[in-house]
């Protein structure tokens, strides 16, 4: 690691007043960033904070409403991304920007500049992988790949422009801790070339580890630079959220009851051709206690969810039981009835209808176990109370009475659908990634929540990517991996490495012994 | 005599199976920039109204094939407007544009019905031409079986081969990884839609110009809808939508050939033959698929880019 850049050093990039509205909405708000050859500078801030909306810009994909930037010192304006990876500035997307049915050459030739010759790609891309260390077969298609692979491909098609600045947008969000390793260690020599790299995260001891400089935003504004080895992940978090956060009371340990939900040898074949399928799944969460299911996307959470809420149905109806009572092949109304409450991944179109009010956002699943809904007809003034008790009980931020779903924050819709099933004190409460772009308040909010409605009684399964997550509210843990589900830890027991083996996939049986 | 007959059946396959070819390798192209055309009847029947018209106006089947496959490019370039800049529904815009198209062509073909033109020339080479079985296969069709046999080679080299057909890949798999990198998706789009119509316009010319060289309304007779299924039945892919074209040509065929020899059977019966192949060929292939379709990812979808 080099010492942090001298003041006087001259700017790679330099970025000038950078203003950019959508509408009414102010992104960003007036952002200066400089950026020096060889230096790792993170980019801080939560959800909506305008990270993505600047290296948007910087990436030629937005243009800025007001500002300037200046590469080398001279200013420029790009067109669209091809002339920015021709000025030398490379990105790495947090969400794939690749395509699942074309090869992993195909992904690479398709930013290649126009004219240049797409013979003899097969031996640049391998040249540099080699020099990289990056493994890749040049003739897979990218969905047969892993996500630390696919990852990969993005910073390989990245390197063949030779690029003197790269971006990485949240890209160790869908590592296993190896992964993460294995890209910490490429981004040390890309430095260690002089290249300067801007890394978005919001994970701040690896960037407490990776970089130099730090640049803080909040609500579209700069509000701190700093050297991030210098200070605390915590006080790095407050400069974020602008507000001290909350730690979760940790819950007294073990006070595990009776088992409320049992899994067993639940199999389900896959959708769709890129779908995976269950194999022989079987686990027990008990009364009192909150579950974790870690895994990286796309190994069965999905699935596993749907089996469980009973949107798909098993084969046998003692797969999966409820207080003992065997639901496999039942609809998730009659789950619903057992005392089993659910909330999916997706907020908008699947915990809740955007376009639907609050108060019916509340029918939509509360129907199920009664009061809002009388004979054939549904109870609207005793939804309406439902809906204003949760807003106010699980402190939802919302603007007007009733307001539509889809005018929440990401962290305040959360709120709600979570306290919208923990408000009825379900006996089993099933969550899959339950702070997935939430901010860090209301995170941390809903974390307490979990662990609160265990600590009653309930069994708590939260199916979740994050694992300082799952180790902070869990008692046990398992790991998901290829639609198979290990064996459970204690979670006070085991450490990120041993989970992290499991969701590489390594041989279960064998981690869990040499435990 | 009988190699006579084979030769014979074998060239009404393949005249029977071109406009099903060039249509659908037109939507074929459309489909894998992802967009959905339904408009391809339309734009068939149009371009052999227009088609017909201008070769009458003035006496020249070339200048007529080009206002079949101009009637077809100005339709969708309408239904790429609607859909690609105005985000408009596909599938909505896309039967409309079949109804409009039908109407337009009843318009365009008002003052030419009953009129009748020579067929358009069919290749002659001295030896080439008279050999025995593939003489008239190979070497003795018109301008436009040849068109659709080139279409198939370069489209199939164009989207495995070349940066434009990998380009145009990229954006019918997923458009907003395709904006991310910089393509121009949305132009790329119009192309594409482009390319459809002028095929479909060429389709639709075939049948006014060679395959029964007169104007009459509905000639298209559901050919646009044929080629629709084809795409889907050759899972994008162009060699296998020719090889589809002429399993539905050969059904044609069969079903004249079976009518003339009086089995018994109602000829509407017969009629429905090749149509009724074409929904179990479906269904068949989408039963073995039923892991997921190969279809692109974006098919279907509008994009819009915020900038």
């Amino acid at each position: 690691m080099t010492s942090p850049t001298p003041a006087g050093a001259p700017a790679l990039i330099a970025m000038r007043g950078i203003v950019k509205r959508f509408g009414e909405f102010t992104a960003n708000a007036g952002i200066d960033l400089d950026i020096v050859a060889g230096e790792a500078h993170a980019l801080l801030g939560e959800n909506g904070a305008g990270k993505s909306t600047l290296v948007k810009i910087l990436y030629g994909l937005l243009e800025p409403t007001e500002g300037e930037i200046r590469l080398d010192g001279r200013p420029i304006c790009f067109e669209d991304p091809e002339a920015a990876r021709a000025a030398g500035i490379g990105m790495v997307f947090q969400h794939f920007s690749l395509f699942d049915n074309l090869t992993v050459a195909e992904n690479i030739a398709l930013v290649l500049p126009r004219g240049e010759k797409l013979a003899g790609l097969g031996a640049r891309i391998e040249a540099v992988t080699k020099r990289y260390g990056l493994k890749l077969e040049a003739n897979r298609p990218v969905w047969t790949l892993s996500a630390g692979e696919r990852q990969r491909i993005e910073i390989a098609r990245c390197l063949l422009q030779d690029p003197k600045l790269i971006v990485l947008d949240e890209p160790t969000s869908v590592l296993t801790p190896q992964e993460a390793e294995t890209l910490f260690a490429t981004l040390d020599v890309l430095r260690a070339e002089g290249r300067a790299i801007l890394y978005i995260s919001h994970r701040l001891e690896e960037v407490r580890r990776l970089c130099n400089r730090a640049t803080v935003l909040r609500a579209g504004r700069v509000v701190a630079t700093c050297d991030p080895r210098e200070q605390s992940a915590r006080a790095l978090a407050a400069m974020m959220v602008g507000s001290h956060i909350v730690d979760v009371r940790a819950k007294p340990a073990d006070a595990a009851g009776p088992e409320r939900l049992r899994v067993e040898q639940l199999s389900l074949p896959a959708e769709d051709m890129h779908g995976v399928c269950l194999v022989d799944v079987s686990m027990q969460v008990r009364a009192g206690e909150v579950f974790g299911l870690a895994g990286i996307a796309g190994n069965g959470q999905d699935e596993l969810f749907a089996a469980l809420s009973g949107e798909r149905l098993a084969a046998q109806s003692g797969a999966v039981r409820i207080d003992g009572i065997s639901v496999g092949r039942d609809n998730i109304t009659l789950r619903r009835q057992y005392g089993a409450a659910f909330v999916p991944e997706e907020r908008n179109g699947h915990a809740a209808a955007p376009d639907f009010t609050l108060s019916q956002n509340v029918i939509l699943s509360r129907h199920a176990t009664g009061g809002v809904t009388s004979g054939a007809f549904v109870d609207l003034p005793a939804a309406r109370a439902l809906a204003r008790d949760i807003i106010k009980d699980f402190d939802v931020r919302a603007s007007g009475a009733d307001p539509a779903a889809r005018t929440l924050s990401g962290g305040n819709l959360q709120k709600f659908l979570v306290g919208r099933e923990i408000s009825r004190n379900p006996s089993v409460l099933v969550l899959n990634q339950p702070t997935w772009g939430v901010d860090a308040s209301a995170s941390a909010a809903i974390r307490q929540l979990l662990i609160d409605l265990a600590r009653q009684g309930s069994a708590v399964l939260v199916i979740s990517q994050d694992l300082d997550e799952l180790f902070e509210i869990s008692d046990r843990m398992a790991v998901i991996h290829d639609g198979r589900v290990s064996q459970a830890l204690i979670a006070r027991n085991t450490t990120r490495e041993e989970i992290g083996l499991l969701m590489g996939g390594a041989d279960m049986t064998k981690a869990i012994h040499a435990h | 005599m009988s190699l006579q007959i084979l030769e014979l059946v074998l060239v009404t396959i393949f005249s029977a199976a071109t406009p099903l070819v060039i249509a659908a390798i037109g939507e074929l192209v459309t489909e894998r920039a992802g967009v959905l055309n339904l408009g391809v009847e339309g734009m068939m029947i149009t371009g052999a109204a227009a088609g017909f018209a201008v070769a009458i106006l003035t006496g020249s089947s070339a200048l007529g094939v080009l206002g079949g496959m101009a009637a077809g490019v100005a339709l969708s370039s309408l239904f790429g407007v609607l859909v690609i800049f105005l985000a408009a529904n596909q599938v909505a815009t896309g039967l409309a544009l079949t109804i409009l198209g039908t109407g337009l062509s009843g318009l365009i073909g008002a003052g030419f019905i009953g009129l009748k033109r020579e067929a358009t020339a069919h290749l002659s080479i001295p030896l080439l031409s008279d050999l025995p079985l593939v003489g008239k296969l190979l070497f003795g069709q018109d301008f436009f079986v040849y068109a659709g046999w080139a279409l198939v080679v370069a489209v199939a080299w164009f989207l495995t081969k070349s940066r434009a057909g990998l380009t145009l890949r990229a954006v019918g798999e997923n458009h907003a990884s395709a904006h991310a990198l910089g393509i121009p998706v949305r132009r790329i789009r119009f192309l594409a839609v482009l390319f459809g119509g002028a095929c479909s316009g060429l389709a639709g010319a075939y049948l006014s110009l060679a395959y029964t060289p007169f104007w009459a309304p509905g000639m298209t007779g559901g050919r646009g809808w044929i080629a629709l299924a084809l795409v889907v039945f050759a899972s994008w892919r162009p060699v296998r939508a020719f090889a589809g074209a002429l399993l539905f040509g050969g059904a044609t065929v069969l079903q004249l050939h079976a009518q003339a020899a009086s089995l018994g059977v109602p000829g509407q019966l017969l009629t429905a033959v090749p149509y009724l192949a074409t929904i179990i060929a479906l269904v068949v292939l989408s039963l073995r698929r039923r892991r997921g379709s190969v279809a692109p990812a974006s098919l279907g979808l509008s994009f819009v880019p915020e900038r």
